[in-house]
């Protein structure tokens, strides 16, 4: 265990680094009309060697979008898209919300996944379920997962099908979805996420307000379990 | 590093060295000798230990949790959380018991044991929750056994899995590297024990199974909880009653390119993958050196390869002897590493081959474009890769 701020560059200041803001959304729905969604079929692994956390947006879902193999830092202009795969369909264009089935975002802990998803231009998903740390993942990042009840999100995607340009308006301050009838759909989220993603705020300044404790915690450590400190040399 | 050829590869390689060396933090750089996959060093160097918190930027951080800690896979901004400030916000997990009470049949592994837990549970079934592996089953495995275990948990939806520390635990811990020594090593033990669950404590969900059912698992499909016996025939979707599980079942056997009702045994393997942090620690070599041995690998599977976890696994390893009886039998031996796991080097399958794999993930195109994964353990990989497809260990001599 290292000490708190110990290496030179993380100085304890309390300064609170402005993340993208989400507060209300009104965008085309797309959907991804399958359960169990990983995050190698969000991101092919073969993009993940980027040092960069940014340009993934082009290969998100890269193997059900184009019909050949993709490789890293290739233009994907003039490669064979897959015409049958929904996001290639015009009356999907710019959408920003993605309509998904249960435990979506499963596998890897690679925040590539949810900078892809934001690179292409979604900024909220939609599902029954999500897996535990991409939901985690997608808050670092401006990204709003919404679980839905399972029965709801099947009324969506039915919606979404027979109307072209099927559009959800999210309301993070009120926690609603609304649809084009204007049903209203309310969701749960946990309240510092929320307050996080409406202000744009990033934790690491809010967490760094509580240096003091931190450093408490780790003094007390120190004399309850000394093993831990400084072990790795 | 002059050998990796791949400009993005390197800079990546470069950039952590750079960054490790800057802000002094130790690494075990690509030529050191202990160096590996990161699930692997952590437990054998004494650097991770009971009671701890372990998290890291991969989600088979859970493999720590064998040694009784809280051990987590998180994102990238959350890396940067933790360096910047020695911790995380985070919420209770919820708790669940998966208990496995018996004794395991010989020729099932800890593999077959965390595959049947999934297939039982589905890839969502641990979402949300914490898991702990009770039971006679856990108590009588090997540290290795239950690290394989842990590792799994992610793929059950769990993002942490953990064994109550007992004596095996101690005895693992004990002389290694980093752990504590004298006595720092004595107020350690006293504290350790306390990282068991009480006795009638509370469990959000329990899980029972009988260990002595579980035979050895096959993946089928695209998914790990797609997992059937090596008795058992390929699943058939017009049997699903879930509509949406039956879409997702026939799309897995066309990406499998299989047939409903065909026998597991019939699934011939083109290459064969013995490695990852799942299977690459040094029981796990001699489980498939102990099939192996004497024989020769089937002329119609392509390559088999076999891949130590750590530099110190290969070098236990090769001290035994036992990569003298996988290059006899005409299976590579290779550099410590990841490998055929997660295709991210050359390692990787073609589109169209089945591969009998120690990894964890059979998601598609996992190990390379189109490639057709079947999650194993190590002796029934090393079964396959002398039979050609798949056999049933217990009966295999």
């Amino acid at each position: 265990m290292a000490a708190l701020g110990r290496h030179r560059g993380l100085p304890l200041q309390t300064k609170v680094i402005i993340m993208k803001s989400f507060t209300i959304l009104s965008g085309i729905a797309a959907p991804m009309d399958r359960a169990n969604v990983d995050t190698d079929m969000i991101i092919p692994k073969q993009f993940l060697k980027s040092i960069k956390r940014t340009g993934f947006g082009k290969n998100l879902f890269d193997e059900l979008r184009y019909l050949d193999e993709g490789k890293p830092d290739q233009s994907c202009e003039g490669r064979p898209i897959n015409p049958n795969f929904p996001l290639n369909f015009p009356r999907y264009k710019n959408a920003s919300v993605l309509l998904a089935r249960e435990n979506f975002g499963c596998g890897s802990s690679r925040e590539h996944a949810p900078w892809a998803l934001d690179d292409y231009g979604f900024r909220c998903v939609i599902a029954p379920s999500f897996a535990d740390i991409f939901f985690n993942n997608c808050f670092k990042n401006g990204l709003l997962p919404i679980v839905l009840d399972e029965k709801i999100v099947d009324q969506l995607f039915t919606e979404m099908y027979v109307a072209e340009g099927y559009q959800l308006t999210i309301d993070l301050a009120a926690q609603t979805v609304k649809t084009p009838s204007d049903q209203s759909l309310s969701f749960e989220i946990d309240e510092f996420r929320k307050h996080c993603l409406l202000n744009g705020l990033d934790d690491i300044g809010l967490t760094l307000e509580h240096a003091d404790k931190i450093r408490a915690y780790e003094a007390k450590k120190r004399i309850e379990a000394p093993w831990l400190f400084d072990m790795v040399k | 590093m002059q050998g990796i050829e791949d400009p993005v590869s390197l800079i990546q390689v470069q950039t952590l060295d750079d960054n490790c060396d800057e802000f002094g933090i130790v690494e075990f750089k690509i030529n050191d000798s202990r160096q590996g996959i990161v699930h692997v060093i952590g437990p054998e160097t004494g650097a991770c230990l009971p009671g701890m918190t372990v998290v890291c930027g991969d989600s088979h951080t859970a493999t720590n949790g064998a040694l009784g800690a809280l051990a987590h896979g998180i994102g990238t901004s959350e890396v940067e959380h933790v360096m910047a400030t020695q911790c995380l916000v985070a919420k209770k997990m919820k708790n669940m018991l998966i208990k496995v009470e018996g004794k395991l049949g010989l020729g099932v592994t800890s593999k077959d044991v965390v595959l049947a837990i999934i297939a039982k549970i589905g890839t969502a079934g641990g979402t949300g929750y914490a898991m702990e592996f009770g039971g006679q089953v856990f108590r009588d495995m090997s540290m290795e056994g239950r690290m394989t275990v842990c590792n799994m948990a992610i793929e059950a939806g769990a993002r942490a899995g953990m064994v109550a520390v007992d004596q095996t635990t101690i005895d693992y811990v004990k002389g290694r590297t980093y752990s504590p020594k004298g006595d720092l090593w004595e107020k350690a033990v006293t504290n350790w024990k306390n990282y068991v669950s009480d006795e009638g404590a509370h469990f959000d969900a329990i899980i029972e199974m009988d260990g002595a059912q579980i035979k050895p698992q096959v993946s089928w499909g695209t998914s790990p909880e797609m997992v059937v016996s090596v008795e058992d025939k390929v699943p058939d979707p017009a049997q699903e009653k879930d509509p949406v599980k039956q879409k997702d079942m026939i799309r897995a056997l066309q990406y499998m390119g299989l047939q409903p009702n065909q026998p597991i045994t019939s699934i011939y393997v083109d290459r064969v993958f013995i490695g990852s942090c799942t299977n690459s620690r040094v029981e796990d070599i001699r489980a498939a050196a102990q099939v192996v041995k004497g024989k020769k690998k089937a002329a119609s599977v392509k390559e088999a390869i076999v891949v130590p976890g750590s530099g110190a696994v290969k070098a236990e390893a090769e001290a035994e002897g036992l990569h003298q009886i996988f290059i006899d039998a005409g299976i590579e031996w290779r550099e410590p590493g990841c490998s055929m796991c997660l295709a991210m080097n050359a390692d990787k399958l073609g589109a169209g081959e089945h591969c009998a794999s120690t990894s964890n993930r059979n998601f598609e195109g996992r190990q390379g474009y189109g490639g057709r994964t079947h999650l194993v353990s190590p002796a029934m990989a090393a079964a396959a890769a002398i039979a050609g497809h798949f056999v049933d260990v217990r009966k295999f001599n």
